[in-house]
């Protein structure tokens, strides 16, 4: 593997082979009276986020803390940044106090790439703008294998067709999945309504080999998986679409549309949900909705990212 | 483990082992077979045993212990996988490696009396790490150790109650251990 995780085109099929395989091993210490390995032990972790988060950053700190690490947590909010320190003197800050691995989030697209040029610690990108979040891409790809396995046995994505539903502008979860995805043999198609679909969808589209749609309906009965995005409101200065009812009729995923579905096909959000904007209740709380079990699943799955970036010997 | 611990084989990957061969298929079994009896007779019967093999090959010979256990004893012993991985103590000296799965049985490790299973003892390092590993899975009454070979060199004040063979040997040479599930082939070879 790579030094960062800035994208998943940093991984290889082999490198997310393995970060699945020792994911499923960090997952069975989530079930443990004792859910600590010393693997990480004496390293420093800081999660340092620019935007809000719950997820995330609880996972990036739960995985750092079961495996030993020091986990520090820096918010935007109430750091020097908010004095009117640059990122770039903030981030040398914090390196020189001599950490290992900064987990970041920001709102500006390369924003985790540009400091990994700055500093000697991995940098791991836990959502820059609206470019990439791989560790999301990751869990949620992991959770469908685990979905699609059998006695915890990993299943293969290999030519399951998985829809990306919502506002793929302001979506970094939709590239980085894209990505991840057709890298693991998914058919992708990406759905959102014109006005939520990115400029330049189509020849990306072309070249990384997935479909695009603006009608939801068409495409549902053929779904083996189905993502949710949120509609991002903070991201929206309006205009996108007339109202949230007409968001719903056109791109929810209502009761309706969740008895088009097969009892079996999961249902994923990346959270935090909107419940009735573009998930309806009885869907997010379906018995094949995996909302939960993907959160279970980022911390495993970053704890065999922290593993696999921090553990072995000195590359930093 | 220490950089003198055996290398990890991949299994299938293995060409035939070069050098003498110290054990074949029948010295393995006769081995396993007094093993299994030492176990037994030291442990009283089978009660409260449970087999933690470290993988990759100890859980094999954990396996085969259990079906010896079973065929004289009639009592069914729970067979589990412990893997160290996480647990060395040379982590950052290497490339990163992958866990191996780790397996603990139903029964759980409290209370138990645990015969750790391994192929080769050497430094002793892998078995400290297993000892801190079994730790975090809970409290056993005993840990045992048995392995196939000990080929002394032991850098930690550890010691095996059950060992196949005393072999001998040196530091620069190696022993392999090849087992038919993993590799189509058996025996100990030392080279």
């Amino acid at each position: 593997m790579k030094k960062h995780l800035l994208s998943i085109d940093d991984l290889t099929t082999d490198d997310i082979a393995m970060l699945f395989a020792t994911a499923a091993e960090m997952h069975e210490v989530q079930r443990r009276d004792v859910k600590k390995l010393p693997a990480l032990r004496g390293r420093t972790v800081i999660n340092l986020f620019f935007e809000d988060s719950t997820r995330t950053r609880s996972s990036f700190e739960i995985a750092g803390k079961w495996l030993s690490a020091d986990t520090i947590n820096i918010t935007g909010k109430g750091s020097s940044t908010s004095k009117g320190e640059s990122l770039r003197d903030t981030v040398l800050t914090i390196a020189s106090m001599g950490v290992d691995a900064l987990v970041m989030r920001h709102s500006a697209s390369g924003a985790a790439e540009q400091v990994s040029h700055w500093i000697d610690a991995a940098v791991i990108n836990a959502g820059d703008g609206t470019h990439e979040h791989p560790s999301q891409a990751l869990l949620d790809a992991y959770t469908l294998q685990r979905r699609f396995g059998s006695e915890g046995q990993l299943g293969s994505l290999d030519d399951k067709h998985v829809l990306i539903v919502g506002d793929l502008t302001h979506s970094r979860v939709f590239r980085s999945n894209v990505l991840c995805l057709t890298k693991l043999g998914a058919r992708v198609t990406v759905v959102a309504p014109p006005t939520l679909m990115p400029s330049g969808v189509g020849p990306w589209s072309a070249e990384a080999g997935y479909a695009t749609s603006y009608d939801l309906d068409e495409v549902l009965p053929k779904a083996d998986a189905v993502m949710m995005l949120r509609v991002q409101k903070e991201r929206m200065s309006g205009g996108f679409f007339p109202s949230p009812r007409e968001y719903t009729v056109g791109y929810g995923l209502t009761r309706e549309r969740l008895a088009v579905l097969g009892p079996d096909v999961p249902i994923c959000h990346p959270g935090p949900m909107n419940r009735g904007l573009e998930i309806a209740a009885d869907a997010a709380d379906a018995a094949q909705s995996a909302v939960l079990e993907q959160v279970s699943a980022g911390v495993a799955v970053r704890m065999a990212v922290l593993y696999h970036l921090l553990a072995g010997e000195a590359s930093a | 483990m220490s950089p003198a611990q055996p290398p990890e084989a991949e299994p299938t990957e293995n060409p035939l082992p070069q050098g003498r061969v110290v054990l074949d298929q029948a010295d393995i079994d006769r081995a396993l077979t007094r093993i299994s009896h030492e176990i037994l007779e030291h442990n009283k019967g089978a009660a409260d045993l449970v087999l933690l093999g470290i993988p990759t090959r100890g859980v094999g010979l954990a396996r085969r212990i259990a079906a010896r256990i079973a065929t004289t004893e009639g009592t069914e012993v729970p067979v589990g996988a412990l893997d160290i991985t996480l647990y060395r103590d040379d982590l950052r000296k290497q490339p990163t490696r992958g866990p191996h799965h780790t397996e603990v049985p139903v029964s759980g490790v409290d209370g138990r009396t645990i015969v750790l299973v391994d192929d080769v003892l050497y430094s002793g390092r892998t078995i400290r790490a297993a000892l801190d590993a079994l730790k975090d899975l809970g409290r056993p009454d005993v840990v045992r150790l048995a392995v196939l070979v000990d080929r002394g060199h032991r850098e930690l004040p550890i010691r095996a109650d059950h060992v196949g063979k005393n072999l001998p040997s040196a530091r620069s040479e190696r022993v392999l251990v090849r087992l038919d599930e993993y590799d189509g082939v058996e025996g100990v070879w030392i080279a």
